[in-house]
């Protein structure tokens, strides 16, 4: 049995080739990219040494406080969004429209697999104003709202709430399934019982059963964060960062300093901050979830 | 306290809002499929919200031949597949390793592979581009494949060692014992054993590689080698906003294979994207 449920050559032979891609191409340029914060300079203009300079700029770089705080706007509106919307949908679909409720988690949920680009390329119709009005600014002059008309993504302010709410749109229909997953497992009798003691509506859903789906929703939680701090196809393909900076998150603003203007070194350390936010912020969430438990 | 009125309101109030939520999902995308058959003059003299006068398909043709669309699909053809067959291949002897086998750092192996799921992608995206500059692979479809496969496998193998778990040890033990070898016990026992979760993981990953836009922008410059969603990004480039007929059709050439996919596997899809969240 040990023989040939512990053969050597077999477990090599098994693991040998998700390893070995795994770690070229995922783990070493983990570590390479650290390197690259020591450095500066491109493929092309060849790199040399800095030390802590790029470290340094970071700190005193205004620009990218500004996507900073940008990325954190946008991951508090969208979690906050995805994962509220997604928890009405869920208790929606188990209280009010119950077993029925298949063909609307379904249609709810189909934007999820749909190419970011082309959501991002939609959404750009949807809003547009020149030359032609597109969706919303057409349905608003049906309604006799000129007033409201006018260039969505072409103004800061309504730009970045566009990108959330495209955000939200494509995204809550998942959290809606999860959560629902995690309602069907709450035990039909404790609900009996709460509805026998009076508790109902709000105040079933916030002493009842948010306790009781708790675990499931703090992934919803960590998996829309995790998503939402790395934010960058949807921009790319709905704004290009603007308009000025006004949706440029850090991982767009890494990939400009990378790409577009050749430093390898500083892209990398706005990419080593990105990593090290990501696992704070799991860590941060995975913390709280914990000591509420025990 | 209610009273038949008031639960008569709730009741429309209810159903009102089930139409609300219905219509702010379907109807951004029936609309681009509606937009996609309006002949050119309609951009202009009738509103957007209006459906198209006759199917004017043209704008497919167009699409899929100037627009280079038919390029475009050959491109991502050639990288999806050969990805998720690797995936699939890799993520499952690995995993069958880690659950079925007996060796001491099995469970640090997996913990490895798990820390793969939260990487955000511009950490790696400069030093693949050093390497890939190094060995020829930028421009290149084999090196996205790469990339894919790398990216699928730690969400793939942590879900197929969570379904080798539901595989019994004593059925791996008795064919131990029958006298076959390991490969035959993977391949004949393992495997099929975990057919529906090979169906689902396929699928996850189909959506995840076929929709990808960061590597392919970043890794594939070539216009003649671009993938559907950069070429995309581009499309709208050329043509600008005067050809609003065969942008729209181009969006929708993109949206309908998943679509078409999703419609008919609804079930499993949901199942299967959601299934790592849930576990995880």
């Amino acid at each position: 049995m040990k023989e040939v449920l512990g053969d050597r050559k077999a477990i090599l032979l098994f693991m040998l080739p998700a390893l070995l891609i795994y770690i070229v191409i995922l783990l070493v340029p983990i570590v390479w990219s650290s390197v690259y914060t020591f450095y500066e300079g491109s493929l092309i203009k060849g790199f040399s040494f800095v030390g802590i300079q790029n470290y340094i700029q970071l700190f005193n770089d205004s620009n990218f406080f500004s996507s900073l705080w940008i990325t954190l706007k946008f991951t508090l509106i969208v979690t906050t969004g995805q994962v509220f919307l997604g928890l009405m949908l869920s208790l929606l679909y188990v209280f009010y429209i119950k077993r029925a409720s298949f063909l609307i988690r379904t249609l709810v949920f189909f934007p999820v697999v749909l190419p970011t680009v082309a959501i991002a390329q939609l959404f750009a119709k949807l809003f547009e104003i020149a030359p032609n009005y597109g969706l919303v600014n057409s349905v608003l002059t049906a309604f006799h709202l000129e007033t409201w008309v006018q260039a969505w993504l072409g103004q800061p302010e309504t730009a970045f709430w566009i990108l959330c709410i495209m955000e939200i749109w494509k995204a809550m229909g998942f959290y809606a399934v999860i959560l629902y997953a995690g309602l069907m497992d709450v035990p039909e009798d404790v609900l009996e019982a709460a509805k026998i003691d009076g508790a109902k509506g709000w105040k079933m859903t916030q002493f009842i059963i948010l306790p009781l789906i708790k675990p499931i929703l703090i992934s919803a939680i960590i998996f829309s964060l995790s998503g939402t701090l790395k934010v960058f196809e949807q921009v790319v393909a709905l704004t290009g960062g603007g308009p000025g900076k006004s949706t440029t998150t850090l991982s767009v603003y890494m990939y400009q300093h990378a790409f577009t203007n050749g430093n390898y070194g500083y892209g990398s350390t706005v990419a080593l901050f990105l990593l090290f936010m990501t696992l704070v912020v799991t860590l941060i969430v995975y913390k709280v979830s914990w000591k509420d438990q025990t | 306290m209610n009273t038949s009125g008031g639960k008569w309101i709730g009741n429309i109030l209810g159903k009102l809002l089930v139409f609300i939520i219905v219509v702010i999902t379907v109807y951004p995308v029936f609309w681009l499929l509606m937009s996609s058959l309006k002949a050119p003059g309609e951009f202009s003299t009738s509103p957007m919200y209006t459906l198209p006068e006759s199917f004017h398909i043209q704008n497919y043709i167009d699409a899929w031949k100037d627009g280079n669309m038919g390029v475009y699909f050959r491109n991502s053809i050639i990288a999806t597949f050969p990805s998720l067959l690797f995936i699939i291949l890799f993520g499952a002897a690995a995993a069958f390793a880690i659950e079925k086998m007996r060796w001491k750092i099995s469970r640090g192996m997996l913990l490895v592979f798990l820390v793969g799921i939260m990487v955000p992608v511009p950490i790696v995206l400069l030093p693949l581009f050093t390497i890939f500059f190094n060995v020829g692979l930028l421009n290149n479809l084999l090196g996205l494949i790469l990339v894919y496969v790398a990216f699928g496998l730690p969400l793939t193998i942590f879900l197929f060692t969570s379904y080798f778990k539901a595989v019994p040890n004593e059925l791996i033990e008795s064919a131990v014992m029958d006298g076959a070898s390991i490969y035959r016990i993977f391949i004949s026992i393992a495997m099929p054993m975990i057919m529906n979760a090979v169906v689902t993981v396929t699928l996850v990953q189909f959506f995840f590689v076929w929709n990808d836009l960061i590597f392919a922008m970043t890794f594939i410059s070539d216009s003649e080698l671009r993938t559907i969603q950069t070429g995309l990004m581009s499309f709208s480039g050329e043509y600008g906003q005067r050809q609003w007929g065969p942008t729209f059709a181009a969006i929708s050439m993109a949206v309908l294979p998943t679509l078409i996919l999703y419609l008919f596997l609804n079930k499993t899809v949901m199942k299967g994207m959601t299934s790592g969240a849930v576990k995880g």
